[in-house]
Formats: structure tokens, C-alpha cells, sequence
């Protein structure tokens, strides 16, 4: 039971968070909760569908079709959460301003949370998937009994649910003054995280070349299994041994991601 | 700095093909054989089969690989190039069976 409460709970928590870092961005949106749900359930049934795909899409592009198809994914999310980002520079601030106007940005704010509801769904598929594998894995090896299987399954997703949700809490505790900031700075480390992790798959898939395997270990500085290495991982992209190519990909998305905010950015108006 | 800037473009980002094949094979799982001896410094492909019926993921920190492989079926996984050293790998899925171990020398 433990086994299956910390694999789902992992899966879980990598979906979790981005939702919650997301839910916490997009306070005061129009009709947010209803993009919100919508995602995660589009998610949750794309999940079952990849799941059950998982030979097809594993035999394309001779054996890493599923490299491939994760590395899309990962593309999108980024593409995504760094147009967010630019976005709420221009939007975020004055609708937090005057939370009574935001009445008027109900249009774009539609626009925008159509989008990061596809984002949301994008991640639940992608850790949901998993989930799913593994749980039909562990129940059809016959080594659990399916009542043990499924409370861990359930202790698993709650952890991760409950986590996710005191991110959220956290942030919304934010003062006005400092909430966009702490929410795109972590939106962008987010964002150079996930492109790193597309890197990886793309250098696993052999697609590209990896430039230096691995450029640093600090493994025994901070390894990965450790809680710290892990959640640097999730929420920032950290990784104790990247290739090259990981490294100039969550690079080279922090720079565009930043100078795309920087000139965006509406002038500070002056003084009436 | 122009000459620098020039030498920059000469490496090679699209990368053309694996070095060599390996094969491992997932069973009751295991994975055979647990200890894999590969040359260090050359890029390999590692074709994975996964003879049980449910799936896998094989995954490893140390060689920073992760990748699901479908029951009755096979995988390919790029590796390396590694300098000498040991790199352990595990089947997340049945992680206390499946354990194995890329030695590179």
C-alpha cells in the first residue's frame, strides 16, 4: 500500500503544484474555477486514453515515439506559461489594482484561461498516464490485493492534492503589492524547468545531440531522492546531473521568457 | 571572436545515429542481464524488451533517463556517452525486483 501511496503521490505532486501555482496567478479571472476544472477533467480522461496508447505512441519514430510525444507536450506547457507570463505583466497588475474593472478584461481573461485550462490538461495527462500504468501494473501482477492498491492510490492522490492546495493557500497569503512578482518569478523557473526536462527526452530519444553528458554533478551535494533535490526539481527544474543541451534549453527559456516580460511591460503611469 | 563564434557552429547539435546496440531484457520483473557492460566515452543504444505483460518504467538519476516501456514490448534508450563508472538503473514500477547496473569501462 505504501508503494502505490508514494508513486501516485509523486505523479500526483507534479500536477498538483503547477495547478496551484496556476489557480494562484489567475485569482480574480473571470470564471476561473470552471477553466480550472474543465482542464483537469480533459486531463484525467486524456490520461486514460494515452495510457491505453502507450505501445502505438512507444513504437513510433522507431521505439521513442514516447519521447517524442512527451517532449510536444512539454513544448506546449512552455510555450504556454511563458506567454502567461508576459501577459499578466501587462494585465496582471492594473486588474489587481482595481479588482472592480476587471469586469472589462472579462474577453481576454476568457482567452487566457481557455489556454492555461489546455496547459492544465497537458499535465494531468502527462503524470496521470503514469498513474494509470502503474496502478494497472501493480493490480495485474497480482502482488497487491486491489482494496490495498486503491487506499494507497487515494493516500497518494490527497497527499498530493493536499499539497498542491497549501501552495495555493500560501500564495493567495501573499500581499497584493509582492503577489506577481513571487508568482511569475515562479511561473518562469517553472517554465525553464519544463523545457529542461524537454531537452532531456529529445537528447533520450536521440533527436539531438546532449553537448556535455553530464555538464556538473552535484549528486552527492544534492541528490535527487533527497526532499530538497525533489521538490527543486518539480518546482524549478533542478537536476544534480544535466546534459549540456538541458542546460542551454532552461537557459536559453529564462532569457526569452524574461525579456519578453521586460518589454512588455507598460510604463509605470505617472502621478495625475 | 569571430573564429571563436565560427568554432561555436561546428558542434554538432543534430546528432546522426547510435554508436552501438545493446539489448536488455525485462522479465518477471527483472531485468537480464542485471550487470550491463558497455565502452565508456561512445554513444549506445539500449534496446529494452519487456517480455511481462504489464509495463515498466525504466528509470535512472544517475544516467538522468526515464522512460516508460508497454507491456509485450520494446524500447529504444539512448545513453551516454559515459565516462568510466558504474550507473545503477531501476523499474519504477516493481522497484524492489527490478534493479540493474550500466558499468561503463
Amino acid at each position: 500500500m505504501i508503494g502505490s501511496a508514494v508513486i501516485v503521490f509523486r505523479e500526483t505532486l507534479e500536477a498538483a503544484l503547477l495547478i496551484g501555482i496556476i489557480a494562484a496567478a489567475t485569482r480574480g479571472l473571470v470564471g476561473r474555477n470552471f477553466w480550472l476544472a474543465i482542464g483537469i477533467g480533459a486531463g484525467l480522461v486524456g490520461s486514460l486514453i494515452v495510457a491505453g496508447l502507450t505501445e502505438k505512441i512507444g513504437e513510433l519514430a522507431e521505439g521513442t515515439g514516447q519521447e517524442i510525444f512527451n517532449a510536444t507536450i512539454l513544448g506546449i506547457a512552455v510555450l504556454m506559461l511563458g506567454w502567461h507570463n508576459i501577459w499578466m505583466t501587462t494585465h496582471g497588475r492594473e486588474m489587481a489594482a482595481q479588482a472592480k474593472s476587471v469586469g472589462r478584461e472579462v474577453k481576454t481573461g476568457q482567452r487566457e484561461m481557455s489556454a492555461l485550462a489546455i496547459l492544465i490538461a497537458l499535465a494531468v495527462l502527462r503524470e496521470g498516464s503514469e498513474t494509470a500504468l502503474f496502478l494497472y501494473s501493480l493490480a495485474a501482477g497480482g502482488g497487491t490485493s486491489q482494496v490495498s492498491l486503491l487506499s494507497g492510490g487515494l493516500l497518494g492522490l490527497a497527499g498530493g492534492i493536499g499539497v498542491g492546495w497549501a501552495l495555493y493557500a500560501g500564495l493567495a497569503r501573499i500581499p497584493l503589492r509582492h503577489f506577481f512578482t513571487v508568482t511569475s518569478a515562479l511561473i518562469l523557473f517553472l517554465a525553464a524547468g519544463l523545457a529542461g526536462q524537454m531537452a532531456r527526452f529529445l537528447v533520450q530519444g536521440d533527436v539531438i545531440s546532449p553537448l556535455a553528458s553530464p555538464l556538473w554533478d552535484s549528486s552527492s551535494l544534492l541528490p535527487m531522492t533527497s526532499v530538497l533535490g525533489n521538490l527543486l526539481h518539480l518546482l524549478a527544474g533542478y537536476e544534480a546531473r544535466p546534459s549540456g543541451m538541458q542546460v542551454l534549453f532552461y537557459g536559453l527559456t529564462f532569457i526569452v521568457i524574461l525579456l519578453g516580460m521586460r518589454w512588455s511591460r507598460t510604463p509605470t503611469p505617472q502621478a495625475i | 571572436m569571430k573564429y571563436l563564434a565560427f568554432a561555436f557552429l561546428l558542434i554538432p547539435v543534430i546528432s546522426f545515429g547510435a554508436d552501438l546496440e545493446m539489448a536488455l531484457v525485462i522479465k518477471d520483473h527483472q531485468f537480464i542481464p542485471a550487470e550491463l557492460k558497455v565502452p565508456a566515452g561512445k554513444k549506445v543504444k539500449l534496446i529494452v524488451s519487456n517480455q511481462d505483460s504489464t509495463p515498466e518504467e525504466f528509470e535512472s538519476h544517475q544516467l538522468n533517463r526515464e522512460k516508460v516501456i508497454a507491456g509485450n514490448a520494446k524500447a529504444t534508450i539512448y545513453v551516454g556517452p559515459l565516462s568510466p563508472g558504474k550507473y545503477t538503473f531501476w523499474g519504477e514500477f516493481h522497484d524492489k525486483t527490478a534493479r540493474g547496473v550500466i558499468v561503463a569501462e
